[in-house]
């Protein structure tokens, strides 16, 4: 890794906390749950570096363990985002229903 | 293609994270705001399986997302509302677990193939590929632990065992060693950046931390231990992103992990209690006091009777609803009243009712309470002096008034002020305490009449005794 693209991950890390601690501040205790569910789907984020991982698999003609360990990840990373959106767009669902019953 | 393509890609990805979970935090976008992560994530997904071409084991990468996706959606279809949290938990698990995973991929792949980097490189690389595995390890037991409490216990050869929270104080300096232990073991790592055994004594001791972090937090407090998981599986996605250089690890896992500090923030304040209190001091299920005192029971006609000419009733459901999953006759018992008494019935929604904020909601929402019925804390207790009945719904400890005592381990926290009302009626199954583990004077009130059962069963009898009254 070049001094240029660290200077760059961190910059980048650092700026994204940052957003992450503007983009809620207010939120109504209703979407509390749906909330923390829908930011945990969106941590399954590692799913694109199992990805990479796991493509190493018969790179050198011969399974890897790394691979192997990676296609675990894969699993465990997929679960996490498809369930985690999921859930959460269920629980969402409901709450839109009763909104469509108010008229809104 | 050029690789600046890739990039693009993952940019717009990103983006879609952020828009996501900025309108996951109003109730009119929230839907959509779902959808745009998704969005995102699937961008992502497919922009990475354009760089690197799937030419290596298309069928291997296919069938592990095939096999995850079913796995996920199954999960999330089959799972009944009181479930919820807990599956939280375990997805939250998972996601850590696989950060974690990433990294130790990386670390065999460069030992397998002989390409471990040196200077700069690798210290960035085997610092991150540390982090990620102690936050990453830590999460996955963290949320295993907090799977296990959630759902109170397991059934072992037929018998119903709770699951313990056991943390004396002395663990608290032991929790400090293991972490001490752990960075020193990071460092070591970047010195023998060969040395397997390294990783395998960080991650077991990093399994290790997760279970002794998360074993002593008992009771009311465990939303606020799976929100500060959220954050840390967050961030050891964001770790994870440094090891393979990739933007959109890094951006997504910052959000998550700094939106989730916020959101555990807002819950503890809800709560009235501090994070680090939360953290290494053990509340509820410990020590439970045992209930001396005791209640006559009412029987449903009385409650009725009661009912009959009250203007304004306030309902208060907590955990035991969601348990006995009575909302539908809840919604019921509300409709009925408004009936044959022209009663107006609203719902007081205390912030950490259940186990999760807006558990209530939620459930409410299932069964087609309208919105506007639902009331929060600090608006219905100005309201309850003047309501006829509180109409207490397998809740105990956010109604509890030695909350108010400013002792004992609810102290502090905001209650709803159903003691307040006329008369009350408590729906539960007996006088045992609730999940802090505090007798409730509330029960033994003059004014209280105590229905004791399951709450659906109790429910249906008492929109019954309405039906006939």
């Amino acid at each position: 890794m070049e001094p240029t693209t660290l200077i760059a991950s961190l910059t980048l890390f650092a700026l994204a906390i940052f957003l992450g601690f503007e983009l809620i501040t207010k939120v109504p205790p209703t979407l509390h749950t749906p909330l923390m569910s829908g930011a945990n789907a969106i941590s399954g984020i590692s799913i694109v570096g199992a990805i990479i991982g796991a493509n190493v698999l018969y790179e050198a003609g011969q399974t890897q363990i790394s691979g192997v360990i990676a296609f675990l990840a894969l699993i465990l990373a997929t679960v996490n985002v498809v369930g985690g959106f999921a859930v959460t767009n269920r629980m969402l669902q409901m709450i839109a229903g009763k909104k469509k019953g108010r008229g809104d | 293609m050029d690789p600046q393509w890739y990039q693009i890609g993952y940019l717009i990805s990103a983006t879609f994270f952020i828009f996501g979970l900025k309108m996951l935090g109003h109730p009119r976008t929230a839907p959509r705001g779902n959808q745009m992560g998704a969005i995102g994530m699937l961008l992502a997904v497919v922009t990475v399986i354009l760089e690197i071409e799937l030419i290596e084991s298309p069928i291997l990468i296919v069938s592990g997302i095939l096999i995850g996706a079913v796995i996920g959606s199954w999960l999330a279809i089959r799972v009944e509302m009181t479930g919820m949290p807990e599956l939280v938990a375990l997805f939250n698990g998972f996601g850590g677990a696989a950060s974690a995973l990433v990294a130790l991929a990386e670390i065999y792949s460069a030992i397998e193939s002989d390409t471990i980097p040196n200077g700069l490189e690798l210290h960035v690389a085997w610092i991150a590929i540390g982090l990620s595995a102690l936050v990453g390890w830590m999460t996955l037991t963290g949320s295993l632990v907090a799977f296990a409490k959630l759902k109170g216990g397991f059934n072992i050869l037929g018998k119903w065992r709770r699951f313990p929270t056991w943390g004396p104080s002395w663990l608290n300096p032991i929790k400090a060693v293991v972490v001490g232990t752990a960075f020193y073991l990071i460092y070591l790592s970047v010195m023998t950046p060969d040395d397997l055994e390294v990783i395998w004594a960080l991650i077991l001791l990093s399994c290790i931390l997760g279970v002794i972090l998360v074993l002593p937090i008992g009771g009311a407090d465990m939303p606020v231990v799976v929100s500060l998981l959220n954050s840390l599986s967050g961030i050891a996605a964001a770790f994870t992103g440094f090891i393979i250089s990739n933007p959109v690890l890094i951006i997504a896992g910052s959000l998550v992990g700094a939106s989730g500090l916020i959101l555990t923030f807002i819950m503890c304040k809800a709560m009235n209690r501090k994070l680090i209190d939360v953290l290494f001091k053990s509340f509820g299920g410990s020590e439970k006091e045992s209930v001396t005192r005791t209640k006559v029971g009412s029987d449903p006609d009385e409650v009725a009777m009661i009912l009959d000419g009250a203007q304004r009733v306030v309902i208060v459901p907590g955990y035991g609803m969601a348990v006995s999953q009575c909302q539908h006759q809840v919604k019921e018992f509300a409709d009925l009243l408004f009936e044959k008494f022209g009663t107006e019935v609203k719902y007081a929604i205390h912030p950490v009712a259940g186990r999760m904020p807006g558990h209530m909601n939620v459930l409410l929402a299932e069964a087609s309470v309208p919105y506007d019925q639902l009331i929060e804390m600090d608006e219905i207790n100005p309201e309850l002096p003047e309501a006829d009945a509180a109409v207490i719904i397998g809740a105990n400890d956010t109604c509890n008034p030695v909350a108010r005592s400013g002792e004992g381990p609810l102290a502090g926290m905001p209650i709803i002020d159903a003691d307040l009302a006329r008369s009350v009626v408590i729906i539960k199954r007996s006088l045992s305490v609730g999940y802090a583990g505090v007798d409730n004077d509330l029960f033994y009130m003059d004014k209280t009449m105590m229905l004791f059962g399951d709450g659906k069963k109790m429910m249906t009898e008492l929109n019954t005794a309405i039906k006939e009254y």
